[in-house]
């Protein structure tokens, strides 16, 4: 397995005033080499500490996480790429040396970074903007900057964090071509969060439903799609009946979730 | 010119007008002041004598000594700091009241420890600019998102290289604050402490000036002051304004 969680659960310890925050697990999940992952779950089910926690970015309280056989343990691993919701862009640098960032601190050779950086400049559409700086663009073209900053790295795991949440319908409709198709041409395995249902139906191989916190994976399904696909599955019987059945496992939970969030607030 | 601008230019050229006008009709005794005209042509007369060539070239050098050693330590103890909080914690007070000490009184402790040469006006140029760049730095990486951060840890970036590649980069605008703070600070500093006691030094030909009632070399020199101020001011702020442009968000 590329990728393998037991047991993994996270705590946050009480703090002044707030109790112990029980915020993920115990998970169990397996990702093949190669495949696309989506986790749909209500909101604070804590999706992103999953993320955070196969990438390093966050210690397991229990549990084991190891990516290509190897321990994942408060450190980021050579070879995952993590895309975030926010924008990740460097105000500082332009288009070209945003995308240029991570080859640099890998003190990759100067020919190397310019034809890397030039290839995805070209894939990701932003040729036209490499002088440009981030405050001048939109925010899906500063996605798709953070997107090919990651992408020249060339990650044998890619973890993205509802990387379309902030966009607008149509354009994440595109972007989840642009992933397709950059899944298919970099043969990496990704794991997407997200909190559309359609979305993660529409590009994954596996959809994980998650509850409401503690988040767990209450059931995992095959999507079946052919490698070569698109955004217009969206239009095929089988989609409907996939959503469908997402949905119903959610609801009880979004419930739940939505409750949970009024009782806070 | 924007017309703001057109206003401005308006005010300071009717004042330095009635000033001349008041100075030249009598009004204003010349013991008091003498007209901007004279104060021109005397700075010119002065700076072509090359008279205080070696003291204007004293204190400009003392001011940029002390900007430099300020914007080192102020970011250097800035970026320590803020990786420390439990020092910082102990030490926020203290900035919040540093500049409520009058830096002057220390004058001539700084003697006794650092000499009669430069070192006293370059030490209080410095000892007011430094706080100013340190706040300024803490404020500028306090304002890192989390995001960045997360960034630099995904690929892989130590502490160090997160805040030469990441942190300090963020920061720089409140930096640049810091710098132009710095700036003012260290001129008041350097130039107040001729003032007081040294032998050389813009400072010091005023002060020698206004007690020999030696009008036609006191205003030129204040002129000077004010001139070279300006011009430094004004460079840094359109500086900062073609910096701000590319990030505004």
């Amino acid at each position: 397995m590329h990728v393998s969680l037991r047991g993994v659960t996270r705590l946050y310890p009480a703090r002044a005033g707030q109790p112990e925050l029980h915020a993920l697990g115990p998970v169990d999940l397996e990702l093949a080499q190669g495949e696309l992952f989506a986790v749909v779950g209500p909101s604070g089910c804590g999706k992103s500490t999953l993320l955070d926690v196969m990438a390093g970015l966050a210690r397991p309280s229990t549990g084991e996480c190891s990516f290509e056989g190897r321990r994942v343990d408060g450190e980021v691993p050579d070879g995952i790429g993590v895309v975030f919701q926010e924008d990740a862009s460097f105000p500082w640098l332009t288009v070209r040396d945003n995308i240029a960032f991570g080859l640099r601190q890998a003190r990759a050779p100067d020919d190397d970074i310019r034809s890397k950086t030039r290839y995805a400049l070209e894939f990701m559409g932003l040729k036209d903007f490499a002088n440009a700086y981030p405050a001048q663009l939109s925010g899906g073209m500063r996605q798709r900057v953070c997107i090919a900053r990651t992408l020249v790295l060339k990650p044998r795991l890619i973890l993205l964090d509802e990387p379309f949440g902030a966009l607008d319908q149509q354009t994440r409709l595109l972007m989840g071509d642009e992933l397709l198709r950059l899944w298919r041409e970099t043969g990496a395995t990704i794991l997407l969060i997200t909190h559309a249902i359609d979305e993660a139906t529409m590009l994954a191989d596996r959809v994980g439903v998650m509850s409401a916190r503690p988040g767990r994976f209450l059931d995992t399904m095959e999507t079946h799609w052919p490698k070569h696909r698109d955004s217009t599955v969206v239009s095929s019987e089988a989609f409907g009946r996939l959503t469908g059945r997402i949905w119903t496992r959610l609801r009880a939970e979004s419930l739940r979730a939505l409750g949970h969030q009024q009782a806070g607030a | 010119m924007s017309l703001p601008g057109l206003i401005r230019a308006g005010v300071i050229v009717f004042l330095v007008g009635m000033l001349e006008l008041l100075c030249r009709t009598g009004v204003i005794p010349s013991i008091t002041a003498i007209p901007p005209s004279a104060m021109a042509e005397a700075l010119f007369g002065i700076l072509a004598s090359g008279k205080f060539t070696q003291d204007i070239t004293v204190t400009l050098r003392n001011v940029s000594i002390a900007i430099a050693c300020a914007m080192v330590a102020g970011i250097a103890l800035g970026t320590a700091l803020q990786s420390l909080p439990a020092v910082r914690r102990i030490f926020d007070p203290l900035f919040a009241t540093y500049y409520a000490v009058p830096m002057y009184a220390f004058y001539p402790l700084l003697i006794v420890v650092l000499g009669l040469g430069d070192l006293p006006q370059i030490a209080i140029g410095f000892l007011l600019a430094v706080v100013a760049v340190l706040l300024n730095t803490l404020n500028g990486l306090d304002r890192v998102p989390r995001v960045l951060l997360k960034t630099a840890q995904v690929h892989r970036l130590g502490p160090v290289r997160t805040a030469l590649k990441v942190r300090l980069p963020f920061a720089a605008p409140y930096i640049f604050t810091g710098f132009k703070l710095a700036v003012a600070y260290s001129f008041i500093g350097v130039i107040g402490a001729e003032f007081i006691t040294s032998n050389r030094g813009i400072g010091y030909e005023i002060a020698f000036a206004y007690n020999n009632f030696d009008n036609r070399v006191m205003y030129p020199m204040i002129l000077l002051v004010l001139v070279v101020v300006i011009s430094v001011n004004m460079s840094l702020h359109h500086w900062e304004k073609r910096l701000l442009e590319r990030r505004r968000r």
